[in-house]
């Protein structure tokens, strides 16, 4: 009998984080914080709106301007999409198997029952099914203007101001924001010791900016809407 | 002192199980939670009933081999294994509830023991080194930096009791598998394996059913050894650096 002199080849590198509990929530992470890096950039583009209608309308403009010349008009748009939708979509499956495989480990559950983990820890869960459906509705509202009623091609502005004159308009946008406030309180320290980035030493500093951004961005992105219900933007 | 004790009683694997009712009178505060409970056998058998199974050994908080969960606690209200556990932290006329480790991974065998052979599964995939065997190396002829040798002690103090498993809502085992594999990951005697070693007890780990880590914390909490939440960010870590590096497995 010969002797292996060499070993195996391992399994593809895909495949088993894929398989692996551990690899599949690199994949959350990573997703995770991507929407997370993009939900910073527009939380900063939305605050334009308190500068007026041709600021707003200008930035959405430029938006479809970047890359130019090299890029055509629009185009920086449609590369950013696909990303956006894999980090979704990623994120999403991951979340639903891995979910899955929680509570099938966990089968039994106990009588005497106690209430430890933080509400942001809690709702992960219910909080990213809110926040898909939001997705969803956003973009039917502000995208496609689908379901935007007195929605204009190329006004983003008046758009946005139409939509947030609707009681559900407000309704759903302020509660899917209470919903990511509390989803990136506990998702960014997460993330950070997912992908072993922490430290015992840095993480204090660490939770206490998740809890600092989760803060800025629930407000940032529910002060429009209030400031339209107010009448400070129309 | 008076209790009144709610117990899980199970005759065998397959059976279902209850809660039981069982008071109990003379108790000291000076008693252990287990000397309690062979208190409430003694009497059970004397009455020619069955006395509740646990498992038991070390009673001095080393072997880990004890544990249940009370009042909904791995190992009751205070950090330490079920057996060094005293009855002073309860008070005269307390109904206490006790529980087996609730976990996929840890099939209940008997009334409060479970099996756990799943994380010596573990182990055996992962948590050893490769020596010559023979003689004993001379001490000095490996450096630990001191740092390195506390950072593998504090994860080495783990006992395997699962208490971690008991305690997390989706019945992982990360911290326990992240205790072993920091304690070697850390230390030049484990580096021959130590891609393997990681991604070989994480393989182990996941086939053995246990659920996935979602951050909770409650693992580090219930550890009656103190194993740090960040133990599990350091195994992350590790495979991830396996995995980059196309570390090869055991066990494949
Ligand atoms: C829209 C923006 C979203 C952002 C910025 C975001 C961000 C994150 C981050 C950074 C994590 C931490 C990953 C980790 O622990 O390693 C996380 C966890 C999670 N996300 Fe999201 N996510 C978003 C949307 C969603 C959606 C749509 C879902 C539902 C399908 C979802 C479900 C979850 C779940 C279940 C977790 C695991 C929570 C846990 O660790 O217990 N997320 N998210
Ligand atoms: S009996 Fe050994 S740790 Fe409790």
């Amino acid at each position: 009998m010969a002797l292996a002199t060499r070993t195996e080849r391992s399994p593809s590198l895909i495949g088993s984080v894929w398989r692996s509990t551990v690899g599949k929530k690199t994949i959350m992470a990573v997703s995770g914080a991507l929407m997370l890096g993009y939900l910073i950039a527009h939380l900063a583009g939305n605050l334009k709106v308190f500068f007026g209608a041709d600021d707003f309308n200008g930035y959405a403009h430029w938006l479809r301007t970047i890359g130019a010349p090299i890029l055509h008009h629009g185009w920086f748009l449609w590369l950013v999409r696909p990303v956006l939708l894999a980090a979704v979509v990623l994120h999403g499956i991951t979340a639903y198997q891995l979910s899955r495989r929680d509570r099938a480990a966990r089968p039994h559950k106990y009588v005497h029952q106690r209430q430890r983990q933080s509400y942001a820890t809690r709702t992960m869960r219910w909080g990213g099914v809110i926040l898909t459906l939001f997705i969803v509705w956003h973009i039917l509202d502000l995208t496609t203007l689908t379901v935007n009623e007195r929605a204009e091609e190329g006004h983003p502005y008046e758009n946005l101001v139409a939509s947030f004159n609707t009681w559900y308009g407000n309704t759903i946008y302020i509660t899917a924001m209470v919903a990511v406030g509390l989803h990136v309180r506990h998702g960014l320290w997460s993330a950070a010791q997912t992908l072993g980035m922490n430290s015992a030493r840095s993480d204090r500093a660490l939770k206490a900016t998740a809890n600092g951004l989760a803060l800025v961005m629930t407000c940032g992105f529910i002060s429009i809407p209030v400031s339209v219900m107010l009448g400070l933007v129309d | 002192m008076r209790l009144t004790l709610r117990i899980w009683r199970q005759h065998g694997p397959d059976e279902p199980g209850v809660m039981t009712t069982y008071e109990v009178d003379g108790i000291s505060e000076d008693m252990s939670f287990l000397e309690m409970l062979d208190h409430l056998n003694e009497e059970l058998i004397l009455g020619g009933d069955e006395p509740v199974a646990f498992d038991h050994d070390c009673r001095e908080g080393i072997c880990g081999a004890c544990g249940m969960v009370i009042n909904g606690q791995a190992h009751g209200p205070e950090r330490t294994t079920t057996c060094q556990l005293h009855m002073r932290h309860f008070t005269d006329g307390d109904t206490i509830d006790i529980e087996p480790w609730r976990a996929s991974a840890f099939p209940v065998i008997k009334d409060l023991v479970v099996d756990r052979s799943a994380f010596d599964r573990i182990v055996g995939s992962g948590g050893f080194i490769s020596a010559p065997t023979g003689s004993a190396p001379e001490a000095h002829a490996t450096p630990v930096p001191k740092a390195v040798a506390d950072l593998a002690f504090e994860n080495a103090e783990c006992i395997g009791c699962g208490a971690c498993v008991a305690a997390c809502p989706n019945g992982s085992a990360m911290l326990f598998t992240s205790a072993k594999v920091v304690h070697l990951n850390v230390l030049p005697q484990g580096g021959p394996e130590r891609e393997s070693r990681v991604l070989d007890m994480i393989d182990t780990m996941d086939a053995e059913g246990f659920g996935g880590c979602t951050n909770t914390g409650e693992c580090a909490t219930a550890c009656p050894k103190g194993i740090p939440l960040h133990s599990i960010a350091t195994m992350n870590r590790e495979y991830l650096r396996a995995t980059i590096k196309g570390g090869q497995r055991r066990n494949s």
